[in-house]
């Protein structure tokens, strides 16, 4: 009985066994093989035609925001009509951007700005210089500085901005009040000391924890620490800064002496998988578990929405000792626009891009329904703006000539990543030799974009 | 004439043949053979998705395994699930197996109650474990700290993610619980008795009637368990992404593997490489690499089958 077994079912299994392995481990790559990018198209702007717009917003109030920003732009060009798709997802407008087609997008707008570089160089969205000259509008004079970095990639700018994000700080101006603090911290060295003094121990814990200094403290990433030290991330030739621009060991060395300052790595990590997530209403911040918080704009109105029992103040965050005079400054990023090149309605769609990000009552309008930055200079001076007055903060981070981002890079957000991997091993103590561990992950960076190029 | 005929008779039998296995071969054709040369084939290329595919050579071979700082931990983390979780989900599949068949009374009960979990969707489950075991405010964890037990950081602690991957599997034992059960219940009793007259023990009825008629189930367990493992993506990711508290959306960076790369698997570094760095070649390496081990593990498991055959033929 077992030897008639053996005969029947291992030999099944083993071709069985053999396909699934096979097939299963190649699944995955089976769509990644189809698709080109196609060339644009010289349309008429001036006929009756309909272009496709995909978006990733979904919540209520964004897609109602989004309606409405076609709305106008349909009103002032009645003969274009937008046929809009939301909630779509990075990896679906990809997709859709290599194999183009009538269903396809014409106009796309992503969260993730880091893959500029990519869609830029790869030429998947079509350089929008020649339409912004030929509308005359010179993009240096219309965005912000940052704004203006972050949509282009080796002189290709295939992204207008879209609203933004600015990263700003967050406090509990009732714990001030108790610790005797009067303002916010300016500098980085009066923030370590305001951070200590609102930390409450609790047995081997904290009744309250002046800040969440950790990478892993939701917002407090690399990035967002580094964009007050206004890093130089790459140099002429491309090659990572990491090791030579002092701006960065700066960043880490703050960072890391706040973990020791507030406790220990360990001790920190363990209170913060106690915590509720970033986007919960249990959020550290708003149940007055943490003290400060570098966030995003979006943070005021979730905090307030949760109803917390303290006052909540906002201010730029702090910059270092050595550079006070930029204080006001801060990381920026956001939403980008572009129109796919296999688009065959391209002036058609470029009317559709300059009007969502260049038009000052419609970034207003947009701005006011999605509560994001607004993406141009003269929208973040507009008195249409509708804001909580602790808002202002944000809108003045976004206007400083001083605040930076992260810049775009051909294999998209692939060296953040790098860094903030190191960050993760100094932070816990893994790497102790700071100064060779940033030129072994510049080295990193490198390579990792030359294998991209 | 007659020779003629023969030929004639005999294509149009072959012709008939294929016209039957048309629609394997057409699958085999499109689901297999097409994916595999495909991918051996942009493992030598430079392809972004975008532009048309150029000639790289050995480049991304080179930069998987000298440069890709994931590829060894990931690499090491899939053996050890290979290794340590397949096996504890084989003996734990039996055990279960064996413990519901000898039991007499609410044999439905238990065998529905060990089966439902695998019908849990795996991020429904994985998100769960992953609150159950939270080390601040997870209830076990709670439990251990009043039974004055030193409570593990599980999937916050790099040492303890991949035993609590393994727990979650185990907890999803339903279906190789199913499996052992017919093929325990399709033993011959008769062998069982014959055994006891012998004199046999019960590690000796064990060893030499159980494991050899259910051996090619055992063997069927492990092979696909270890198909599995090497595809293990959502428990892995999610739990990596709830633990952290960072939840990965559109814009955010992708984190490999929280806690220090402990939960990073093969399958995760085809989806960064392929759709996050937008690197086909490289992302067609690794999954070639999963594709030979499957190979390896398979081919090697299939030539030691004999080893669990131990009734001696």
């Amino acid at each position: 009985m077992p030897e008639k077994s053996w005969k029947v079912i291992p030999d099944v299994s083993r071709k069985a066994a053999v396909a699934l392995a096979a097939s299963a481990s190649l699944a995955l790559l089976a769509t990644a093989c189809t698709g080109q990018s196609g060339s644009g198209a010289s349309d008429d702007a001036s006929k009756d035609t309909t272009i496709n717009f995909w978006h990733a917003w979904s919540a209520p109030n964004e897609v109602k925001a989004v309606k409405s920003l076609v709305a106008g732009f349909e009103k002032a060009h009645p003969n274009i009509h937008v046929n809009v798709v939301g909630n779509m997802t990075d990896d679906k407008i990809n997709q859709a951007l290599r194999t183009g087609g009538d269903k396809a997008p014409d106009v796309i707008s992503s969260f993730t700005t880091n893959n500029v570089g990519k869609f830029c160089s790869s030429g998947a969205l079509v350089d929008l210089n020649p339409f912004f000259e030929k509308s005359g509008i010179d993009p240096e004079t219309t965005f912000p500085k940052a704004m203006n970095e972050y949509t282009r990639f080796d002189g290709d700018r295939c992204t207008a901005p879209l609203l933004g994000d600015a990263y700003g700080l967050y406090y509990n101006k009732t714990a001030f009040a108790k610790a005797g603090i009067k303002t916010p911290p300016k500098t980085w060295s009066e923030f370590e000391a305001d951070a200590k003094k609102l930390t409450i121990a609790q047995g081997d814990s904290y009744k309250q924890l002046g800040f969440m200094p950790d990478y892993h403290g939701w917002e407090t990433t690399t990035e967002h620490y580094f964009g007050q030290f206004s890093p130089t991330y790459f140099n002429k030739a491309g090659k990572s800064n990491l090791a030579t621009d002092p701006a960065f060991e700066a960043g880490f060395r703050l960072q890391k002496k706040l973990v020791d300052e507030l406790g220990g790595f360990k001790k920190l990590e363990t209170f913060r998988s106690k915590l509720g997530d970033e986007w919960g209403p249990k959020h550290p911040f708003h149940t007055g578990q943490v003290a400060m918080q570098l966030d995003g704009e979006w943070r005021l109105g979730m905090a307030l929405d949760a109803k917390p029992n303290f006052d909540i103040g906002v201010a730029p965050l702090p910059v270092p000792d050595d550079q006070a005079a930029q204080y006001g400054k801060g990381y920026i990023t956001g939403t980008i626009a572009g129109i796919a090149a296999t688009s065959h309605k391209q002036n058609a769609a470029w009317e559709f891009v300059k009007y969502i990000t260049t038009d000052t009552d419609a970034v207003v309008g947009f701005s006011n329904g999605i509560h994001n930055v607004p993406s141009t200079l003269a929208a973040l001076k507009s008195p249409k703006l509708k804001y909580d007055p602790r808002f202002k903060t944000f809108l003045d981070i976004a206007a400083n000539p001083n605040s930076t981002t992260s810049p775009a890079s051909i294999n998209g957000g692939v060296y953040l990543t790098t860094i903030q991997q190191l960050g993760y091993d100094y932070e816990s103590g893994k790497v102790t030799d700071l100064k060779a561990a940033l030129k072994k992950t510049a080295a990193q960076i490198d390579t990792d974009i030359a294998q991209a190029k | 004439m007659s020779a003629i005929t023969l030929a004639s008779k005999r294509r149009r039998s072959a012709l008939r043949t294929l016209a039957f296995m048309s629609p394997w071969l057409i699958g085999f054709a499109v689901f297999f053979a097409y994916p595999l040369i495909s991918t051996v084939y942009f493992s030598f290329m430079h392809y972004d998705g975008f532009r048309p595919p150029t000639w790289s050579g050995s480049k991304n071979w080179t930069y998987v395994f000298e440069h890709y700082p994931f590829f060894w931990p990931a690499l090491r983390n899939t053996l050890w699930l290979v290794l340590v979780m397949v096996t504890l989900r084989v003996v734990f599949g039996l055990g279960v197996g064996m413990l519901i068949t000898k039991i007499k009374t609410g044999t439905g009960v238990f065998r529905t109650l060990f089966y439902l979990p695998y019908l849990a969707p795996p991020v429904a489950a994985t998100m769960a474990f992953a609150f159950l075991l939270n080390p601040g405010t997870g209830p076990v964890n709670s439990i251990l700290e009043k039974a004055g037990i030193p409570a593990p950081g599980w999937f916050n602690d790099p040492s303890w993610s991949k035993p609590a991957l393994t727990l979650l599997a185990l907890w999803g034992i339903g279906d190789l619980m199913v499996i052992f059960m017919a093929a325990l219940l399709d033993v011959p009793q008769e062998q069982y008795e014959a055994a006891e007259l012998d004199g046999a023990s019960a590690w000796q009825r064990f060893r030499f009637v159980t494991l050899p008629n259910i051996a090619p189930i055992v063997m069927f367990a492990v092979v696909t368990g270890v198909i599995q493992t090497m595809q293990y993506y959502t428990q892995p990711l999610i739990a990596g992404k709830v633990a952290s508290g960072v939840i990965q959306g559109a814009g955010t960076q992708f984190e490999p593997g929280y806690p220090d790369k402990s939960t990073l698997t093969l399958p995760q570094l085809v989806y960064n490489l392929g759709f996050q760095r937008f690197d086909y070649g490289s992302a067609c390496v690794v999954a070639l690499v999963l594709f030979a081990l499957s190979m390896v593990f398979t081919a090697f498991l299939m030539r030691r089958r004999g080893g669990l055959n131990l009734a001696g033929d």
